[in-house]
């Protein structure tokens, strides 16, 4: 076991999201929840408090009538590896109770939820607005409980959640491969439940370390037409979710530095 | 020794400072953290479910008409997940919103655990539970005194489809019965069927075969918001931003939708204007000679000028478009600027496999005759009929090979008694039914005869019917209601029995074929788990309240339960469906010449009608009729539309809590629906991002947030439809408001079915 373990490669699991593909039809945010015993309430329009592992976010190209645009944009965790890729990522760097973690071996960002106590540090800490505070408890409705999966433990109030990539689902493919004498997995054997669901195939999930996993290919050569980006590159977070558009004013949305954006506020446009 | 402040303080500081640093090195304040967190987390009330032997158990969903195969992963004997199915044609493995989220309807509040009968007043949600031999033989009492009282024609039955075993038993029950009141909710599919009926002569439901079509242009289908069968529409919708695919979409549309801003281009249009627009593009190809020339001149009729039998001379199809929609003309109806209109139709004549859809929104509201056959024209015309990456026909799931009715003259004579809203009549004679003027028919005083009960299967007429209003008002003077269906939807809140189905992951049931889908593909509903509560298969309804009224209607119903039924009905098919989850069959791909049914077996461009009710000849020539909205213009200056998505479901099944969550604060604020507004019309109008406003038009009035999108057009107001409900649960009922409250019927004027949810309106800040 230790020596397959040595051997074992470094998977660095990421994500690529063709906008031009993603209709925002929410079937990502639906999946997810279902998925992850994500909880609700009655009123979840208070956006900043509602519990959205996976949200998927709405651009304009802010023009007028009839040459108004909209893309929308669905917003994991993105599993930042921080500056040179060292796991240094925004959130794992300020949890005092090592709730939250980069694991070297999947490239997944963990969140324990035993052990974080509520500070909320790495919400202030997360660019993407990725991390939610468990403000109540978890209520379900009389009876919806039975829909409840074993595979992820209910949080409880006073802890922060987010988007794990379904890193039970990998624990499970690799509980089988072990079994059957494997230390590898094939690229479908582990996939978000995101990915399975998306009705548009707009999303793709592997490990971008693995050439032969479509999302590494797509990272490395993106299809003909369209250009990659990552949301704020410049803050050097080194984030594991790519985005493909064929859009200008997307990637120009996208590639915004935030300088731009707080002259722009100061300015009053 | 003298201690000064200066001393006080340093010595004060060096003991914080001391103290800090010290309690680093004791681990009490670490233990009091950490015991702490597990004190607050330790709560008995957060959930611990359970473990066990996981599986996969597959069915078909039943929440929209979509038919997609789903796969619901169980541990032990709970559903825990639902997923697509891989490999079914339908979805392959790809699921929405809504059916991802079915479990919340299998297991939550708003199912219906057993046979209920109202205890308070209508609509209170007082309710009495009662064993099901008492509400079938309830049922059957109160429907055999109507029958008795030689007024069996005022009940009514309502479906939500006209296909499938379990809608056709219903139906069959009112026509045994002797009932001519049964009303099927119409569609978009329904009208294009009718269209289908007139130019080619047999009634069938389309079939578009767009994964091998190149050019998609859509008249306001929302393409990935739920129009035809919504996984195999996105993914259609996602070959075409596959790199070097060939294959776009136009999209033809008031409002930039999610399909307007996926499409390869969208076409802003002034609402309900579409069929001028498809005729104008008819009048482009035909006047550059772009049309199919062996298709029009060898396979048509009515194309050109005709004379009939007196001698009368008619204008053909192309004479009318030629005279009547020159690009001018259509620009100023539609808005769409002249240029646009030849490029629109020159890009569509030239592309390899261009297929045209009709049906706005999802296809709930019926729409005009005249726009689908327009549409169709434009089909025809460039030959795109019985052609890979066209339209097909397709017979309706209807093929059950069931024995005759047998009628007694009870049940014929009653039959023979005219339909309370006036279809088939002089006044409507092109329909069959005309369920969107319930609302109004019953609410009129001068009403051919009051309804005395009304059996609801599935469907949801007082949410999703025109005129809200009126129709709850009307509810309420039918004297007996019985609603039949799994979720506590409007129309059971407000009936006066309750007898619960089902769901979908609890029985065995077919599905029709997935409305615009490419072949026959009729799906299977297995039990995935044990009928949790006191449920029962609605089929097996239908055949035990026949059973129970006795004599010809009972020996209808020859089936010994509805397993029996099913499988009778699906004969030779059941083997299929009950290995892949699914039958399937490919349309007929005849040629030209055996396609069409009409009496020259040739597509007719100018149908005409022969019947008792026309004195003078009929001609179904298709063109555009302005439909006028209520209200003055100075009254109501501005326009409303409804838009719809996924997330937002607004049949006959509602928002799911999930679903709910998923609504953006541009959607849904609170608990008030949020319009849509331009922002230049907003401002304007004194209103603020966000703030909060009345919106009245001349059917009601409501308050809502307001939202500045500048995907609408100026003096236009868009509202989500899907929301305010009155049945459900709180985290539902009582969000928003139903567009159907706000708008007014706005009839075909060919056939009577309500054409579109347009309605005029002003908006106040509030």
């Amino acid at each position: 076991m230790e020596a397959a373990e040595s051997h074992e490669k470094q998977k660095m699991y990421g994500m690529v999201i063709d906008l031009d593909k993603c209709t925002g039809c929410g079937a990502c945010m639906v999946a997810c929840m279902a998925e992850n015993n994500v909880p609700f309430r009655k009123d979840e329009t208070d956006k900043f408090k509602s519990i959205t592992w996976m949200r998927v976010y709405l651009l304009s190209n802010k023009k007028d009538y009839p040459y108004s645009d909209i893309c929308y944009l669905p917003r994991p965790c993105m599993h930042c590896s921080g500056r040179g890729g060292h796991g240094h990522s925004p959130c794992v760097s300020v949890c005092p109770a090592v709730a939250t973690d980069y694991s070297h071996a999947t490239g997944i960002v963990s969140q324990i939820y035993t052990r974080c106590f509520g500070c909320r540090y790495c919400m202030g800490a997360c660019p993407y607005h990725a991390r939610y505070f468990n403000w109540w408890d978890p209520k379900w409705p009389e009876g919806m409980k039975e829909y409840l999966s074993p595979d992820v433990s209910c949080r409880m109030r006073g802890v922060v959640e987010k988007c794990s990539f379904c890193f039970h689902r990998y624990q499970r493919a690799m509980d089988l491969a072990f079994t059957e004498q494997r230390t590898e997995l094939e690229e479908n054997e582990y996939q978000t439940s995101c990915t399975q669901a998306c009705p548009a195939n707009a999303i793709v999930f592997g490990d971008l370390n693995n050439e032969e996993h479509q999302v590494a290919q797509l990272v490395s050569e993106p299809p003909e037409g369209k250009k990659k980006f990552r949301l704020l590159e410049q803050l050097d977070t080194n984030p594991k979710v790519y985005y493909l558009t064929s859009k200008d004013w997307v990637l120009s949305a996208a590639n915004r530095s935030v300088k731009e954006e707080a002259k722009k506020a100061e300015s009053g446009h | 020794m003298k201690l000064d402040r200066r001393t006080f303080l340093s010595i004060g500081a060096g003991a914080a400072a001391g103290g800090a640093v010290g309690s680093l090195f004791t681990p009490l304040p670490w233990k009091l953290t950490d015991d702490l967190s597990i004190w607050s987390q330790n709560w008995p009330w957060t959930p611990d479910p359970a473990r066990g032997e996981v599986t996969f158990a597959p069915t078909t969903c039943e929440l929209c008409p979509g038919g997609c195969g789903v796969s619901v992963r169980k541990v032990k004997d709970r559903c825990v997940k639902i997923e697509g199915a891989d490999g079914n044609p339908v979805n392959d493995g790809g699921i929405c919103p809504l059916g991802s989220s079915g479990l919340q309807i299998l297991y939550g509040p708003t199912r219906i655990k057993t046979p209920l009968k109202r205890a308070g007043k209508r609509g209170e949600g007082k309710w009495k539970p009662v064993t099901w031999d008492e509400a079938l033989g309830e049922v059957a009492a109160k429907l055999s005194d109507l029958r008795q009282k030689k007024l069996a024609h005022t009940a009514a039955v309502y479906v939500n489809g006209g296909e499938g075993t379990v809608n056709n038993l219903f139906l069959r029950l009112a026509t045994v019965y002797g009932t001519p009141n049964v009303f099927v909710s119409r569609t978009a599919w329904d009208t294009y069927a009718d269209a289908l009926l007139h130019m080619q002569g047999e009634y069938a439901k389309p079939a578009f075969d767009l994964e091998n079509s190149d050019y998609i242009l859509s008249f306001g289908c929302g393409i990935i918001e739920g129009w035809g069968s919504p996984v195999r529409m996105i993914r259609v919708n996602a070959q075409v931003a596959e790199a070097g695919s060939g294959k776009t979409v136009v999209q033809i549309e008031p409002r930039l939708s999610n399909t307007a801003a996926k499409a390869g281009k969208w076409v802003a249009i002034k609402p309900g204007t579409e069929a001028a627009l498809a005729l104008g593009l008819c009048h482009v190809i035909i006047r550059e000679g772009l049309f199919n020339d062996e298709f029009v001149s060898t396979f048509s009729q009515n194309f050109e000028d005709w004379v009939d039998e007196v001698h009368t001379e008619h204008r053909g199809f192309k004479r009318a478009v030629l005279e009547d929609f020159p690009p001018s003309a259509v620009e100023k109806i539609t808005g769409v600027p002249r240029a646009q209109v030849a490029k629109l139709a020159r890009e569509f004549a030239a592309a390899k496999a261009p297929v045209a859809l009709f049906g706005t929104g999802k296809g709930e509201e019926a729409g005009t005759l005249y726009g689908a056959m327009a549409v169709h024209a434009l089909n025809a015309l460039m030959g795109r009929i019985n052609q890979a990456g066209g339209v097909f026909m397709l017979p309706p799931d209807a093929d059950f090979n069931w024995p005759a009715p047998a009628m007694d003259a009870l049940a014929q004579r009653s039959l023979r008694e005219n339909r309370i809203d006036g279809a088939g009549t002089d006044r409507f004679p092109l329909a069959s039914e005309l369920p969107s003027r319930l609302g109004e028919v019953l609410a009129d005083p001068k009403k051919p005869y009051p309804l005395h009960a009304l059996l609801v299967y599935a469907a949801d007429p007082a949410f999703t019917l025109p005129e809200t209003e009126k129709v709850l008002a009307g509810l309420s003077q039918i004297d007996f209601v019985v609603y039949c269906g799994s979720q506590m939807n409007d129309t059971a809140a407000m009936a006066d029995l309750v007898l619960p189905d089902h769901t979908c992951y609890e029985k065995w049931q077919d599905v029709p074929t997935p409305p615009g889908f490419a072949r026959r593909h009729i799906g299977l509903t297995r039990p995935v788990v044990k009928p949790l509560f006191s449920t029962m298969q609605a089929g097996e309804t239908a055949i035990r309240i026949a059973k129970a009224m006795g004599g010809p209607v009972a020996e209808s119903f020859p089936w010994s339960d509805y397993i029996q039924c099913l499988e009778e009905s699906m004969g030779a098919r059941l083997a299929d469906m009950k290995e892949n989850g699914f039958w399937e069959a490919e349309p007929d791909k005849g040629p030209w010449y055996t396609a069409f049914k009409t009496r020259t077996r040739k597509f007719d461009f100018a149908p005409r009608i022969i019947s008792p009710a026309f004195p003078d000849t009929k001609i179904l020539l298709p063109t555009y009729e302005a439909l006028t909205p209520a209200g003055s213009e100075s009254g109501f200056p501005l326009t409303l539309i409804p838009y719809e998505n996924l997330r937002l479901a607004a049949q006959n099944v509602g928002d799911t809590p999930f679903l709910v969550k998923t609504l953006p604060d541009s959607s849904l604020m609170n608990q008030e629906s949020v319009v849509e507004i331009n922002p230049a019309t907003g401002k304007a109008f004194g209103l603020r991002e966000g703030g909060a406003a009345i919106l009245s038009t001349p059917a009601g009035e409501t308050r809502v947030r307001v939202h500045f999108y500048p995907g609408v057009a100026k003096n236009t107001v868009a509202l989500p439809k899907g929301l305010g409900h009155i049945g459900y649960d709180d985290y539902l009922a009582g969000k928003g408001t139903n567009v159907n409250a706000l708008v007014g019927l706005l009839p075909d004027p060919v056939t009577g079915h309500n054409a579109a949810l347009i309605a005029r309106a002003r908006i106040v800040p509030a």
